[in-house]
């Protein structure tokens, strides 16, 4: 604990707490929203209007500015997932269990965006809905992945017991993931002939690039937002026999 | 770039805006959906300790 | 008693226990069989077409049948109470957990390698893949049986847990199915198949190592 500063490890102790765990948040939330809602707007303004069209693929390259940046926060948000329920397994720490169940729905919706966006862009290229291309078929097993998360989750009525099952399924998951990822781009290396969703991409200069940055940056925020929107409501259900949420309703 | 060059995405326009609708939809139920849930159940919850302090 | 012996033991009660319902034991089996026939009943009987994708309707049915086996990994000693005992033990229960997927293994999943050779025959496989299937098979059901114990762990203590075990285990099973249905694949046409066997074999070194310290883990959460 020596390479931590003693204020950033008080903040943490702190936030570890449920009520000012939930205090904070409600302060924190609507900043975020602010810094989100600059960068989506930059991002989708760079992107839709000042980035010039690709010259292979006209305006619908325009989608890359969606399925790109939800590709990786579909992957991201699963590492933070098994990251806290990792936390939250070891050190039993009632908040950890929380940001890891609240990451899942936002981590499954951001796989079913990418999913989607990623048909949309590859239906006018390449003449069909789906296409059994690595990344695609590597998305789809990620949604099953979150979907067994959340089912597992929902199945289990006790929440502490249930928490435990799906940090280890978490964890479980990520040690798997890459065997996943990169089987089945092997797998679509012998099938499909050139990888589709490399010549998706198109050949990036920075006019096109940077929005695509912002809106990485702009997701991740969004992530954070919902987590925390998801890990409130998560919060108050579990922890409703408590003094601070029964003074929560007393202040109303 | 006019209005109608702008929503008319050279041809591809279904395709563009059909991705980023869906994508707006799927985020803002993501993020209003445990919202609605919370106060939901912060206003059951008030109703069922009033209940219980009539008893 | 030593760890070794209490291995071996659990290994033993589990084998007895199997043999005393001898019935139960030809259910995968049979139900391999069946889905195996259900193949040429959905896509036509044309021999060309099966020998093309036999090795892919092979591999995804003996996964099917691994799968469906599982149920009976854990559950009659979650049901009577013994499962709790294995966890109580002084032994590390991981190993204890690995002696009981070893006996479940050859139980379940050892029948399958023995009722391949008939199945390839009905869909016209060469006999160079065939000796490559018997080698995928063996190697990969063990992962099978390996990977599947950590989600019946999971879900072991669940109502309904089987409807959710299918989601949990066969995303974690499709690199198996991959790089075995692509060896046997690769054998028939004559090609080499020296590195997805090992790959297969790497997997297998991989699971048996990792696998049984969740499974422990999650049985420990579902018996609590």
């Amino acid at each position: 604990m020596f390479l931590i500063p003693k204020p950033v490890g008080k903040f943490f102790h702190r936030m570890a707490s449920p009520p000012h765990f939930y205090d904070f948040t409600s302060r924190l939330i609507p900043w975020l929203s602010w810094i989100f809602l600059f960068l989506v707007v930059a991002g989708l303004y760079g992107g839709l209007v000042l980035a010039p069209a690709d010259y292979q693929q006209g305006d619908s390259f325009r989608i890359m500015y969606i399925h790109v940046p939800s590709a990786w926060m579909s992957m991201f948000v699963y590492v933070m997932m098994a990251v806290a329920g990792g936390i939250g397994l070891v050190w039993r720490l009632k908040l950890a269990e929380i940001v890891a169940i609240s990451s899942a729905s936002v981590g499954a919706g951001f796989t079913f965006i990418a999913l989607v966006t990623g048909s949309l862009w590859g239906k006018p290229m390449w003449g069909t809905w789906w296409v059994w291309d690595a990344r695609l078929t590597s998305e789809l097993i990620l949604l099953f992945l979150y979907l067994g998360v959340i089912g597992l989750y929902g199945a289990i009525d006790d929440k502490r017991t249930a928490s435990r099952a799906v940090a280890i399924l978490a964890l479980v998951g990520v040690v798997n993931i890459p065997i996943i990822h990169y089987s089945v781009v092997w797998w679509n290396t012998l099938h499909q002939g050139p990888i589709i969703s490399d010549e998706l991409r198109p050949t990036v200069h920075i006019s096109m690039l940077w929005p695509l940055l912002v809106m990485a940056g702009a997701f991740k925020i969004y992530y954070v937002i919902a987590m925390l929107q998801r890990a409130r409501a998560e919060l108050v259900v579990r922890e409703r026999n408590s003094q601070w949420v029964k003074a929560l309703l007393e202040s109303k | 770039m006019n209005w109608q060059e702008f929503f008319a995405m050279g041809g591809y326009a279904f395709y563009v805006w059909m991705s980023y609708g869906i994508t707006v939809i799927v985020m803002l139920v993501i993020v209003v959906m445990p919202i609605v849930q919370r106060k939901q159940f912060l206003r059951q919850q008030l109703l069922r300790l009033k209940r219980q302090e009539k008893i | 008693m030593s760890l070794w012996q209490a291995f071996i033991a659990i290994i033993q009660r589990d084998l007895i226990l199997a043999f005393r319902r001898r019935a139960e034991m030809l259910n995968p089996i049979l139900f391999f069989i069946i889905v195996v026939t259900l193949f040429p009943l959905g896509v036509g009987a044309q021999p060309q077409l099966l020998q093309t994708i036999a090795p892919g309707i092979i591999w995804v049915s003996a996964l099917l049948a691994a799968m469906l086996s599982l149920d009976g990994l854990f559950r009659s000693d979650f049901d009577d109470g013994s499962l709790e005992q294995i966890l109580l033990s002084p032994h590390p229960t991981s190993i204890l957990i690995l002696g009981k997927i070893i006996a479940h293994w050859l139980v379940t999943g050892l029948p399958l390698i023995l009722v391949a050779p008939l199945l390839a025959e009905f869909l016209g496989m060469h006999s160079d893949a065939l000796i490559v299937l018997l080698k995928t098979l063996l190697l990969g059901t063990p992962v099978l049986s390996l990977v599947g114990a950590i989600g019946v762990a999971l879900t072991v203590g669940l109502r309904r847990g089987g409807m959710i075990l299918s989601l949990l285990v066969l995303p974690l099973y499709v690199p198996v199915l991959i790089f075995a249905s692509n060896a046997v694949e690769m054998a028939s046409g004559g090609l080499p198949v020296d590195a997805q066997i090992n790959i297969l074999l790497a997997m297998l070194c991989l699971a048996l190592v990792l696998a049984p310290l969740p499974a422990s883990a999650a049985l420990k959460m579902s018996a609590s």
